[in-house]
This record gives C-alpha cells, sequence and structure tokens, in this order.
C-alpha cells in the first residue's frame, strides 16, 4: 500500500453517531502529494473525517478510494497511512527509538534496514540526543517530534494530523508549525490536517477544507477562501469579525447598496443572493480612521483601546447600538467619536 | 469494531456461558432447595412449600442476628471513614519522611489472609476479655476496612487540584472551614463508594468474625456457617433458606453499590472521550 | 530577634520536608494499625517462639515441619490457591477485552460477571453440594449424555477449587478489566495506523502495559484463595486431600487452645504468601510500570 497515489477520493462519505450525523456526505478529492487542510470549530465533523480516512471509524455511508480502488472496508493497518494524535499516543513502554520504529517492525524490515531508517526519520526531526528515552522523560514539543517521526517513518502514501499543535505553548507552536511545513516540503508526503486554528490552516495548506455542522462550506486554495468566503460563516472564521446587520436597497451587477439599521448607507460586494436581510462582512484592519465623511463612511464612538504596539486594537460602538473591531494605527482614546471609511470592494455582503 | 466472529471470540463467549450455566444450576440448585418439601435423588423436589423460611428465621433467630450484622457493619464504615479519610489526606497531600513504611503498613492488612493476622488478634482479644463481644468483632472488621478506605480514598484526594485548597484560604478560610465546607462536598462520592465497598466486604468478611464473635455477637456469615456445620439437627432446607436470604441481602446491596461505583474504575480514571 | 527567626525558619525547614500540622490527621490511622495490626502480629510472632510445652523457642516450628500432615498444608494450600488465582486471571483476560468500549447492556453484563460475590461461601458451597453432588443436576445430566458413573466433584479438590473459582472470579475480573480500561485506546489506535494487525497490538501494546496489572490482581487473587477456610471445611475433605493451613490454624489455635502452636502456623502462613507474592512483585520490577493514559 506503500507509494505515492494520483487521487484518493471521498464519495458522499457520512459518519452518524446514533441519531447525530457528524458527517454529512463528504464530497472530497486529495491529489497525490497535497496538503489538504480540515477547518472548523469543535464539532464540525473535521476529526470524524480523519478518523474516516484513517479507518478508525466504519462509515455509515459513502466510500472512499484510492487510485480507483475502494478502501473504506481496510482496517486501519492495511490502510498504511501515517497518523499524528491529538495526543501523540506516544507507545509509553518503549524507548522513542522503537516508537520510531514500531511501524517498521510490524511489516518485518529487516535490522540493518530498520536502523538505517529509524536514524534518518531521528535524524529529520533532530532528535539524536534522546532517542534512548522513554516518552514520559521528553517535553511536549518533542513528544510531537516523536508522533510526526513515526507516522513518517514508513513514507505512507497519506499522513493524517488531528490537531497536533494543539497541546503546544504558542512558541512551540509556530516553530512546530514551520518545522512540518519544512517536512513537507521536503518529503512531499501528501498531508490531511485538522485544525481549528484558521491561522495554522492558511500557513500550512496548499487547500482548505472549511466545514461546518458536517457539512463542506467552502474548498479552495488559502487565498481564494481568505479573500473571497462564500458565506458568513467562512467569512467570520477568516477575520471577518464585523458583521453589521444591514437592510438591502439596490443591486448592481456583483455590487450592492444596503443601508445599517441607523440609515448610514454602504457600498460592497455582493457574495450571495440576497433578499432584503443581509449583513455587511468587514475585516478590523480594513477600516480607516479618516476627518471627513463621504462615500462608505461610517461614524462611531470609541469605547475601550487596547495598546498592540504599531497599532491600536478598537472597540466602538455605532449610533445603532452594533459594536465595530476596529484596527488602526491612529491615537485614539474611549469616547472620541471617529469616521471610518471602509473601501466598497472590502466590504463583503451575505445573505 | 468489526463483527468477523473469530474463534478465540466464540470461545470466550462459549466459556462464559458454561460458567454461567453452572453458576445458575448452583444457586438454582440451593434455591429450589429451600422452597423444597422433600428432595431426595430425583430431578426435582416432590412439592414445594415456604415454611423453611418462616422456620429459619424463628429457630436461628434471624432477626436479632440481623440486627447484630447491621450494628457491626454500620459501626465498621462510620469508624473507618472518620479514621481513614484523614489518614488517605495527609497521604495524598504530604511527602514526609517515613511515608513509604507507613503507606506498606496500611497496605498488609488488605494483603495478609485474615487468618495470619485474626488468630493473634483473637489471641490478644482474649486475653484482654475482649473477644465475644461485640466490640471485639467490630475491631476485627476494622483491622482491614480502615486500610481499604486509606487506599480507596488516596487517589480519590489527590485527583483533587490543590489550587480549590489554596483559592478557598486566599478567600479567607481556616483549615476548618476547607474541610467542612469545600473539601467534604467534594469528597462526598469518594466517601460513599468507600462506604459502600466496606459495608459489602465487612457483611461477607467470615474469618474475622467468626474468629472473634461469640454467641451474642454473631453476622449472618457466621451463624450460616455454624448452622450449615451443625446440620442434621435440623433440615437442609432451612440453611438453604437462610443462605438465600444472605445472598438477597447482599445483593440488594451491591445493586446499591453499583449505583454509586463504576466498577471499571476502581483502578484508574481515564476520561471517556 | 534572632530566636524568633530562628524558630520561624526551623518550621518553614520542617514544611520544606513536608512535616505540618496536616499530618496530626495520621495519627488517628496510625495509632489504630499499630495498636490492631502491629501489635497483634509482633505479639503472635513472640508467641510462637513461646511453646505451650516449653523447650527450644523454635520447637512449634520444628514440630510443624516434622509432623507430616501438618507440614504438608503448605503444599495442599498452594496447590490450590495457585491453580485457582492463575486461572482467575487468565480468564479475566479475554472476557475483559471483550467487555471495552461502550456497548449495549455493558452495565448488566458486568452487574452479571459480578453476582458471585454476593452468594457467599455458605450458598456457594450448599450449592456445589447440591448442583454438582452425585444425585445433583450436572450428574444427572452427565448420566443422561451417556456416562458410566457420577463425576466425583464434591468433598474434594475438586470441589473446594470450584468454590474459589466461583468467589475469586468476579474480583479479577473486575481489577483486570479496571486496568485494561485505564489504557488509553489511543495507543492501540496508533499501532493500528502504523500496520499492526489484532494480534500484534495485543501482544505489543496491550499487554505490555497490562502485565503490571495482572501481576496486582494475581496477588490479590492468590491472597484470597490462599486464605481458603470455609470452603475448605463445607465443600472440601477438610481432615485430608483439603486440609489447607487455615484450617491447621484455626483448630491449633482455638479448638485445641494451643495459641503458641496456632500463631506459628499463621506466621508460616503469612511467610508463604510473603515469598509468593515477592516473587511475583520482583518479575513486575522488570516490567514498565509508568503511566498508561498516554499524555493527560
Amino acid at each position: 500500500m506503500s507509494g505515492r497515489f494520483a487521487e484518493l477520493h471521498l464519495d458522499q462519505v457520512q459518519r452518524a453517531f446514533g441519531d447525530t450525523v457528524a458527517l454529512k456526505g463528504m464530497d472530497l478529492t486529495i491529489k497525490g502529494g497535497e496538503f489538504v487542510a480540515l477547518l472548523g470549530p469543535s464539532g464540525c465533523g473535521k476529526s470524524t473525517a480523519l478518523n474516516c480516512l484513517a479507518g478508525l471509524l466504519p462509515l455509515t455511508g459513502g466510500r472512499i478510494t484510492l487510485d480507483g480502488k475502494r478502501i473504506d472496508d481496510l482496517p486501519p493497518e492495511k490502510r498504511g497511512f501515517g497518523m499524528v494524535f491529538q495526543n501523540y499516543a506516544l507507545f509509553p513502554h518503549m524507548s522513542v527509538r522503537r516508537n520510531i520504529g514500531f511501524g517498521l517492525s510490524m511489516r518485518r524490515t529487516g535490522k540493518a534496514e530498520l536502523n538505517r531508517r529509524v536514524d534518518e526519520a531521528v535524524r529529520l526531526v533532530q532528535l539524536e540526543e534522546h532517542q534512548h528515552k522513554f516518552p514520559a522523560q521528553l517535553s511536549g514539543g518533542q513528544q510531537q517530534r516523536v508522533a510526526i517521526a513515526r507516522a513518517i517513518v514508513l513514507e505512507p502514501p497519506l499522513v493524517l494530523m488531528d490537531e497536533p499543535l494543539s497541546n503546544l505553548d504558542a512558541a512551540l507552536r509556530l516553530e512546530m508549525r514551520t518545522e512540518i511545513r519544512r517536512l513537507h516540503q521536503s518529503l512531499g508526503l501528501t498531508t490531511v490536517y485538522v485544525t481549528h486554528d484558521q491561522e495554522e490552516a492558511l500557513a500550512l495548506a496548499d487547500r482548505l477544507v472549511v466545514l461546518r455542522l458536517g457539512e463542506v462550506q467552502q474548498v479552495g486554495s488559502p487565498e481564494e477562501v481568505y479573500a473571497h468566503p462564500v458565506n458568513r460563516y467562512v467569512a467570520g472564521f477568516m477575520g471577518y469579525r464585523n458583521m453589521i446587520p444591514v437592510t438591502v436597497g439596490s443591486q448592481e451587477g456583483e455590487h450592492a447598496t444596503v443601508h445599517t439599521e441607523a440609515g448610514v448607507k454602504l457600498v460592497g460586494v455582493k457574495r450571495e443572493e440576497l433578499g432584503s436581510e443581509a449583513v455587511a462582512a468587514v475585516r478590523p484592519e480594513d477600516f480607516a480612521v479618516v476627518t471627513e465623511i463621504g462615500a462608505n463612511t461610517i461614524e462611531a464612538v470609541v469605547e475601550i483601546v487596547e495598546y498592540h504596539g504599531r497599532e491600536q486594537a478598537v472597540e466602538a460602538r455605532l449610533r445603532d447600538g452594533t459594536q465595530l473591531h476596529v484596527r488602526t494605527n491612529s491615537r485614539l482614546a474611549p469616547g472620541d467619536t471617529i469616521t471610518l471609511k471602509v473601501p466598497a470592494e472590502r466590504v463583503l455582503v451575505f445573505a | 469494531m468489526r463483527l468477523t466472529a473469530r474463534p478465540i471470540v466464540w470461545l470466550t463467549w462459549g466459556a462464559l456461558a458454561f460458567f454461567m450455566l453452572n453458576l445458575v444450576g448452583i444457586v438454582g440448585a440451593v434455591v429450589t432447595n429451600s422452597f423444597a418439601e422433600t428432595w431426595f435423588g430425583t430431578w426435582l423436589p416432590d412439592g414445594y412449600t415456604g415454611k423453611w423460611y418462616g422456620e429459619a428465621w424463628r429457630d436461628y433467630r434471624l432477626l436479632d442476628v440481623l440486627g447484630v450484622t447491621f450494628q457491626v457493619a454500620i459501626a465498621v464504615v462510620v469508624i473507618s471513614v472518620l479514621i481513614g479519610v484523614p489518614t488517605a489526606y495527609a497521604l495524598a497531600r504530604r511527602n514526609f519522611p517515613g511515608k513509604k513504611l507507613l503507606n506498606v503498613l496500611f497496605l498488609l492488612p488488605i494483603l495478609m489472609p485474615p487468618m495470619t493476622y485474626g488468630i493473634p488478634l483473637a489471641t490478644v482479644l482474649y486475653k484482654f476479655h475482649l473477644a465475644g463481644s461485640m466490640f471485639g468483632v467490630i475491631a476485627a472488621n476494622l483491622v482491614p476496612a480502615v486500610p481499604f478506605v486509606v487506599l480507596t480514598m488516596t487517589p480519590f484526594i489527590e485527583q483533587i487540584d490543590t489550587k480549590i485548597e489554596s483559592a478557598a484560604r486566599m478567600c479567607g478560610a481556616n483549615t476548618f472551614a476547607i474541610f467542612t465546607r469545600v473539601l467534604a462536598p467534594l469528597l462526598v462520592p469518594g466517601i460513599l463508594a468507600a462506604s459502600i465497598l466496606v459495608l459489602v466486604r465487612t457483611v461477607g468478611m467470615f474469618e474475622l468474625t467468626f474468629l472473634t464473635a461469640g454467641p451474642t455477637s454473631q453476622t449472618l456469615v457466621v451463624s450460616l456457617y455454624e448452622a450449615m456445620s451443625s446440620a442434621g439437627i435440623r433440615p437442609q432446607q432451612m440453611v438453604d433458606s437462610m443462605a438465600v436470604i444472605y445472598t438477597g441481602s447482599m445483593l440488594l446491596l451491591l445493586v446499591i453499590a453499583l449505583r454509586f461505583v463504576n466498577p471499571t474504575q476502581l483502578v484508574t480514571r481515564l476520561k471517556e472521550p | 530577634m534572632t530566636a524568633v527567626l530562628e524558630r520561624a525558619s526551623l518550621k518553614h525547614r520542617l514544611a520544606e520536608k513536608g512535616v505540618d500540622r496536616v499530618l496530626w490527621l495520621l495519627l488517628p490511622g496510625a495509632v489504630f494499625v499499630i495498636l490492631l495490626f502491629v501489635y497483634p502480629f509482633l505479639y503472635g510472632l513472640q508467641l510462637s517462639f513461646q511453646p505451650k510445652g516449653g523447650g527450644s523457642p523454635f520447637q512449634n516450628y520444628i514440630t510443624f515441619f516434622q509432623d507430616d500432615y501438618l507440614a504438608e498444608t503448605v503444599w495442599i494450600t498452594l496447590w490450590l490457591g495457585l491453580p485457582a488465582a492463575l486461572f482467575n486471571v487468565l480468564a479475566s483476560i479475554p472476557i475483559a477485552f471483550r467487555m471495552r468500549g461502550r456497548f449495549r447492556g455493558k452495565r448488566a453484563l458486568t452487574t452479571l460477571l459480578v453476582i458471585p460475590i454476593t452468594l457467599g461461601t455458605v450458598l456457594t458451597a450448599e450449592g456445589l453440594l447440591a448442583f454438582f453432588g452425585p444425585t445433583g443436576w450436572f450428574n444427572r445430566i452427565l448420566m443422561a449424555l451417556g456416562a458410566d458413573e457420577p463425576a466425583k466433584l464434591t468433598h474434594n479438590y475438586w470441589g473446594v477449587l470450584f468454590s474459589l473459582i466461583i468467589t475469586g472470579f468476579p474480583f479479577a475480573f473486575l481489577l483486570t478489566l479496571s486496568y485494561l480500561s485505564g489504557i488509553d485506546p489511543t495507543l492501540e489506535q496508533a499501532a493500528a495506523t502504523l500496520g499492526a494487525s489484532k494480534r500484534q497490538r495485543f501482544r505489543t501494546i496491550t499487554m505490555p502495559l497490562l502485565a503490571p496489572g495482572l501481576a496486582v490482581t494475581f496477588c490479590l487473587s492468590f491472597v484470597l484463595a490462599f486464605s481458603v477456610f470455609p470452603s475448605a471445611v463445607m465443600v472440601g475433605n477438610p481432615a485430608g486431600e483439603t486440609h489447607v493451613m487455615s484450617i491447621a490454624a484455626y483448630e491449633t489455635a482455638l479448638r485445641d487452645n494451643d495459641f503458641a502452636m496456632g500463631s506459628a502456623i499463621a506466621m508460616l502462613m503469612a511467610l508463604v504468601m510473603l515469598i509468593v507474592i515477592g516473587v511475583v512483585l520482583i518479575w513486575r520490577t522488570t516490567l514498565y510500570r509508568g503511566a498508561t493514559g498516554g499524555k493527560g
């Protein structure tokens, strides 16, 4: 089962637990060598999808094929995929070397070959000094490296990672993120990566799959998903923190004119078919503090100011009571009345 | 989770079914006999009656015996919790010189067959004229009960975050208030579990009670044993009906116990996903 | 000033070693265990060196080993206790294995398996006598199936062994299940994704992590079986085949009123048991004994 593949295909994959459907007919095609991130909050079905791919959860519907060959009826040990678990799942009674070599010994690899490949993997994750220790003697980051080495030493056709960085502290998380990207670039192993952190997903993946309540919302490159979210849910996940409730005025091509509850007129990009009610989504950093009222400007009162170095994070309130998040270089103080301007192409209007 | 029927699976269930079948036979034989008019050398008794229960109840003075059993069991539970929980707290929270020795001392009474310390203990109790009394029976039963409470409560207390106590202290609670207002409510489930297990063990404890009890301080197990060894005087059916009464009360205790204690988490607690 | 400082620092130094007022909580427990366990045990020990008939302090022990009827009890007890404990532990493994995870009726099945605890020795004994007796249901079925004569299963070694299995199995099963539930299931999943088959997962992951727990389970089962007393009297042959150490100790001490000799037998019983447990626990030190729950 080892080696490269051209296409892994999920066809209407479904998984139910009793009456609750955790994954509702997921379709996805993964090409060989790709790094795919499954993104969503807890309970969105991303881990379920991963466990179905690994073979740890049987499907309740649909099929998974690898280059046309059906694999969803194979047990995990016959699929030959590598997996990095969220809690690492290192074998506590084996040394680092034996953990890494476990998969090879299951394949009855010769001693010399096994040692050579374990050496190589140990070097790859920079654990030379710790290779004879036991998992309990390692730090979180080191355990993480062992888990990764154990999954990739077999050079599996597919590596599955289940929120591998969520147990690490912030600094280590950034370091390991780069490490995972580096490993993917040098080894080219097809990877499916589950996370709830959009920054992590954007940084690592070639392609994002955004999930919500067991349904795929959007599939696309990081740039696509970041710049052109298809609905308000994906937009919220991609940093559009301001969701201003509006009523729809005129619609013209891909633009729409909308009005806030206080009657302020905004022009934005129409992303969905609109009814009369809609939301205008704006990123905090897309607002600019200006001195005069004009097109696409809106007035607000500053309530809270946080100092973030070069920028300030400001919470302001519109006259109709809607709260806004703004990031700006201007120095503001609570109580100031400000005018905010946002370019029309940075306002996304969702149903 | 595949439903492939492998031989080992069938073997396991088969052996288990055989065991259960024999068990049902064993219990069934006793229950049947306790209701039998006469039963000798046939598949089933000649006739059925409930009279043996009444006769056993009267002849063996079961009301008194149950009273004694109840008093002994409750006394052992209360005293073992009062002694055991503070000890468990100190063992869970402090590392001090000699802790290992103390741990071994609290482990030994559980590891030793009751006979090995029961006979010397009975000797000592006879020396001080305490054997044959209720006091002696309670004292003897406490020997394994207190260590049992210590052993089950120590890990339970260890898993309570010490920061909770610190937080209470920062709110101005003194040691007494911490114990009564903060720890006690948190410990209740553990104490309940330990108490019920001690209760079951004490009601079922034969050797220690047998060695130290006198005619008026016998618990149900011991009078049952006495009744069986002196069989021949009274019909076998009476002994059997008494055994059924014993098993019935134990079953009741166990069902209550299983309401409060998850039997699979006696040793380790792992969060189920 | 300096005196106050010295005093404070001593208190802190002691607290540093874990000695502070909390340790007073140990007092009742420590007094209790010394008064009711250590003292009687030591009293019994010294009593065993004061033979009733006088003579050498070791006379009781010499008598024990010179009297075949007494010396034999060691082997009789071991020959009952070891197989019973071994069987209970080994039988628990596959059953506990099937009982992992969540499935419908798990609680009911667990309760069913634990019920024999409630039977007590007497009902078990009565039941064994009636069920396995020469005219019991078991032998009737055997005869109906074509056996020539009823199997002799009571008032001998087998009766006692069955009784030990019936009363001991639930404990062994509960402990094994508890240890097994403590092993993080993702470890086996990890092994599966690395290509380990069911058998390999059992051999390389589950067994090594379970073994230390099994050692403890074996020890506790052995203690339970080794103390056998009432059932050896009721379903065994207490004067012969199942003349176990408990019976010898009890009869000597409380029937013949030779407390010194009775104590000596009790001490030997403790010694034999400690040797067996010691051997098992020494073997256990060669195993991995850390956490089995992975991380967290």
